[in-house]
């Protein structure tokens, strides 16, 4: 990565680059680098080449984790290191795959033989097809014609919930965008120029708040099927308004559930603004457009992104609380939160109608809520993990063979550090 | 009852936690430590940050820890409370007087800390609890380790206020820590953490984020305790010359090791280490050029009369002075329930081109705001700001873009004043793009320039302000304020977040860079070293308002103004010698004043 970089341009470290520079007498550079005292030479090379020296004590740990490295990358190393987050990802990830292969993606048709859902013999009571072994007892492993076995018509049951996957995603993800925009151009408005406009935008912010989620979900419900009639629009318009509810359902919620982020990024931006990077690019001569996109957003995406994901999140099991009580989504187009409410009678006889979307929704809302998890421990430098005993133990060994190793070594080093090219020679050491 | 608990010498109380090895007499070793060690947990190894260190403290002795950020002075004092991250473990051996402190289990240690040992922290306001009484935190000290009932434990917190010149202890004693001054609140944090007699006190850079003159009196009042208690202390500073006013002996330390290690008189006059050569070297003195105080001409310094503020300075030639404020005021509205502050009121000063003059003054003074009314970051509500000849008192956005060419800032955080999302190239080049529109190529050549001339390699343009040590964002910080070659560089604070031999160097890239330049400059500071190695005149602020003004020789040497008097015999030399006898001069000033602050 970026550390090769560093290397082979110049020596990777602060406090050598000070020394090194050309400025100040001889003697200043040489403070340190005592050539009579071997021990230190050597100390010099291990403690030096991993911690910038000002801020050593207090710092320690940044120092090391943080050379030549983007804030990106810092962030993604991080990330990458939490397992929760990248369980998360995972899942998800096959989730996303298993449905978009099995029923396709808009007009492309997928690989499972069964495109079209239409209703046919009930087998064997419509029980599941899959069996896994150690499960149910059964011996090998199977998928069979019916997965997830098939509803009370013989529809096929996993093509409908892989459809209700889909139709889930869409909506998670169509929710957040829109909330994110609101929320993000009223909260850093609100923050940047407080005063009055702070004022509007909060207030404004306030009555949303009020807005109950369920009404709004049955009104936009009651409107799908009245509008079309009031207008007078022929069968097509009708149909494309009834597919397209998920969507003009994603959209009416995400235009209420902004709140929070909006209030987030404010308090986020009333800090930010009082940092003295802003005065300094206002000195500079920045109009408030650019110091507000290129100076202060970039420094509260780590808000933005969290509470984006958790949104998210939350929008999954919103949709389907909404599609259970009937004021969400409903036919032509299948839903998880649909598929539970319109099977909920056969509870007791043909349970799996009710895992499946079940199991479905949770894995969604879970994958979504731990790379949130894991995007904001990446984001906050404060949150430092601390080793097992072991591995500091091991470590602790490891230490005193090479200290060995080193103050052997030393004797030779001192002689090329006292002669300007100490950097390069440290550093490849160290590494 | 009778068998084991000791007495307090203060008081009849009966104390709960343990006492190791009895009483002390002045000069009995307390403290021996050897081979400590402390290590630190960073990514996948141990890394070293105080090694092999070993020294003895005497009961009534100051044992001065100093060393520059990072070098692991004060990790290694506090190892001894195990008081390290969870991170850091201590390995040696350090023997509180028969009690090995290293590897001490938390229980046992609870009865240490507080009692045997105490630590004054660097931070008043955050190390007293916001939500309890100051009275409270000492008698909860007390009764944590005194079997004492809370009227007793009440008389015996008031004695100790009394005991550091808390005014009026009975009515502060009900106070919150917000009611009470930064040096007041310094007194408590010394009073607490006096409560248990302790055998080592800790001090972590006691008086840092105190004002000159706070800072005297909280000094006057430690050097009268080191005489009263029988502990003692380990004081962890990086200022030479408050080293020089309390130490007996000195250990420096770079990057955990111990460098040297002597007494105050060996380590200031005859200095063995490289190292220690340098930090000394790197310390600015007080009028170390002057050569006598004799003068023929008598000063001519202009200082605040009686409720008439100080005049205009003559102009020293035609030209539009870079800065010229007349009659200016600046005030912060009022915000909900809280009134209005005029943070600086008949505010006159003339910066000619290419001058530089010291502003100086103590935290809260408004010397910052004016630095900032100076580059229409703050609106001026009375009088009239000419910067260049541009007048900007009631200048708009619009109207004062073509100005924002010709003035630069500097500010106190190097760390706070960059982007952190941007490469510190494109922080550089930002005012360029936004005056110039310069772009690729043109813009690369422009931005290399000034990373030529604050002397930073070439290649760090691409690296990210994390990256970078304090001083060298400072560097950048003033690259980027360079870049439109301004007429005038309000620099605020610029080194006081620095170490003492960055600092030294920062400054020195400061004169080359305004000789090279020739740059108005308006330097802020509180530290009047400082100023006076960089400025030609200095103004003083107090309170809002400029006392004196004068050439910086006569204001060092022969102030006029009483602040100016107080604020000069305050600051402490890098001299044991010389402080000694600016320490009476110091304290017959305070004590003619009667100042507790």
């Amino acid at each position: 990565m970026s550390n090769d970089r560093f290397q082979n341009n110049e020596p990777d470290d602060a406090d050598r680059l000070e020394q090194a520079l050309p400025d100040g007498p001889q003697a200043d550079r040489e403070i340190g680098v005592d050539a009579n005292d071997a021990g230190e030479a050597a100390s010099a090379r291990t403690g030096e080449a991993t911690a910038d020296a000002y801020g050593r004590g207090e710092g320690v740990g940044e120092g090391q984790e943080v050379q030549g490295l983007s804030q990106g990358q810092i962030v993604w190393s991080r990330f990458i290191r939490h397992r929760g987050a990248i369980f998360g990802l995972v899942t998800l990830g096959l989730v996303i795959l298993l449905s978009v292969l099995s029923m396709g993606i808009g007009p492309i048709p997928g690989l499972w033989r069964v495109q079209e859902i239409t209703s046919g013999d009930v087998i064997d009571g419509g029980r599941p097809t899959l069996s896994v072994p150690g499960i149910g007892g059964a011996t090998g492993f199977a998928i069979g014609a019916n997965p997830f076995g098939q509803d009370s018509l013989g529809r096929d049951y996993f093509a409908q919930v892989m459809l209700g996957v889909q139709t889930s995603l869409l909506v998670a993800f169509i929710l957040g965008i829109v909330a994110l925009l609101i929320g993000v151009t009223v909260g850093s408005a609100a923050g940047f120029y407080r005063g009055k406009v702070d004022m509007a935008l909060m207030r404004f912010t306030d009555l949303i708040i009020t807005l109950p989620v369920i009404v709004l979900g049955a009104v936009l419900g009651a409107l799908v099927s009245r509008v079309p009639l009031r207008i007078g629009a022929g069968p097509e318009l009708t149909a494309s308004i009834r597919e397209n509810m998920p969507v003009m359902l994603a959209v009416a919620l995400g235009c209420i559930l902004w709140t929070g982020l909006a209030r987030l990024v404010r308090s986020e931006f009333l800090t930010l603004r009082e940092r003295e990077f802003v005065d300094s690019a206002r000195v500079a001569g920045a109009s408030d457009w650019r110091i507000i996109t290129k100076h202060m957003l970039p420094n509260a995406i780590g808000v933005i992104v969290v509470n984006g994901t958790l949104l998210m999140s939350a929008a999954v099991t919103l949709e389907a609380a909404l599609s259970f009580v009937n004021f969400g989504i409903g036919p032509p187009n299948i839903s998880l939160g649909y598929l539970i409410s319109d099977n909920q009678g056969a509870f007791s006889t043909r349970p799996w109608l009710f895992w499946w979307p079940g199991l479905f929704i949770i894995l969604i809302a879970l994958s979504i809520n731990f790379i949130g998890d894991g995007l904001r421990d990446a984001f906050d430098p404060r949150t430092k993990k601390i080793p097992s005993a072991r591995a500091m133990a091991k470590a602790e060994k490891q230490l005193v063979a090479s200290r060995g190793a080193a103050s052997a070594q030393s004797n030779g080093a001192t002689a090329v550090q006292s002669n300007g090219a100490t950097a390069v020679q440290s550093k490849e050491d160290a590494s | 009852m009778s068998s084991t608990p000791s007495r307090s010498v203060f008081t009849d109380a009966i104390k709960l936690s343990k006492d190791t090895g009895g009483p002390v007499a002045k000069g009995d070793v307390i403290l021996d430590v050897k081979d400590l060690t402390v290590r630190f947990w960073v990514g996948q190894e141990w890394f070293t940050a105080v090694e092999n260190m070993s020294y003895q403290l005497r009961a009534g002795e100051v044992l001065a820890i100093v060393g520059e950020s990072g070098s692991g002075k004060t990790q290694s004092s506090m190892s001894l409370l195990g008081l390290l991250p969870p991170t850091g473990r201590a390995t040696g051996s350090a023997d509180l007087k028969g009690t090995e402190l290293v590897g001490m289990s938390i229980q046992e240690l609870r009865e240490v800390r507080g009692n045997e040992i105490s630590v004054i922290f660097q931070e008043p306001m955050t190390a007293l609890n916001p939500v309890y009484t100051v009275g409270f935190q000492i008698v909860e000290t007390l009764r944590t380790h005194y079997l004492i009932n809370p009227g007793a434990a009440k008389e015996r917190a008031i004695d100790l206020m009394r005991m550091v010149e808390i005014p009026d202890p009975e009515d502060s004693f009900n106070k919150f820590p917000h009611q009470l001054s930064g040096g007041q609140r310094q007194r408590i944090m010394i009073a607490q953490a006096l409560a248990c007699e302790p055998k080592l006190l800790i001090a972590d850079e006691p008086t840092t984020a105190l004002d000159v003159t706070v800072q005297a009196e909280i000094l006057k009042l430690m050097r009268q305790l080191r005489e009263r208690v029988s502990a003692g202390i380990i004081l962890i500073t990086h200022d030479m010359g408050v080293v020089a006013d309390m130490a007996d002996r000195i250990i420096v330390m770079k990057d955990g090791r111990v460098v040297e290690h002597g007494s105050s008189d060996e380590i200031f006059n005859h200095p063995q280490h490289p190292y220690t050569q340098q930090l000394l070297a790197s310390v600015p003195h007080l009028a170390e050029h002057v050569e006598s105080t004799e003068f023929d001409t008598p000063p001519r310094t202009v200082i605040e009369a009686e409720g008439t503020p100080v005049p205009l300075n003559e102009p020293l030639s035609d030209a539009a002075p870079a800065l010229l404020m007349e009659d200016v005021a600046i005030v912060y509205p009022k915000q909900g329930r809280r009134a209005e502050f005029r943070a600086a009121e008949h505010i006159n000063l003339r910066v000619e081109q290419g001058e530089v003059v010291g502003l100086v003054g103590e935290s809260g003074s408004g010397k910052t705001t004016i630095g900032r009314a100076a580059v229409a970051l703050l609106p001026v509500r009375e009088g009239r700001l000419t910067v260049a000849g541009h007048d900007i008192t009631n200048a708009s956005m619009k109207e004062l873009k073509p100005f924002r060419k010709t003035v630069g800032i500097v500010f106190q955080d190097p760390g706070s004043s960059l982007n952190p999302r941007l490469p510190v190239g494109e922080s550089i080049g930002e005012p360029l793009l936004l005056h110039e529109g310069l772009k690729g190529a043109d813009l690369s050549r422009r931005v290399e320039d000034l990373l030529d001339s604050v002397h930073l390699p070439r290649s760090m343009r691409n690296r990210y302000p994390h990256e970078l040590s304090g001083g060298q964002r400072q560097r950048i910080g003033i690259a980027r304020s360079l870049a439109l070659n301004p007429k005038l560089l309000i620099a605020d604070e610029p080194t006081s977040a620095l170490d003492v031999s960055v600092q030294a160097r920062v400054l020195k890239l400061f004169k080359e860079l305004q000789e090279q330049y020739g740059f108005a400059c308006l330097f802020i500071s509180h530290d009047l070293a400082v100023v006076e190695q960089v400025s030609t005149r200095i103004a003083v602020m107090h309170r809002g308002h400029l006392v004196e003004v004068g050439d910086t020789l006569d204001i060092v040497t022969r102030p006029q103004h009483p602040y100016t008097q107080r604020l000069l015999s305050a600051v402490p030399v890098p001299d044991p010698a010389e402080q000694r006898k600016r320490r009476e001069l110091r304290d017959a000033i305070i004590e003619r004043e009667h100042l507790v602050s």
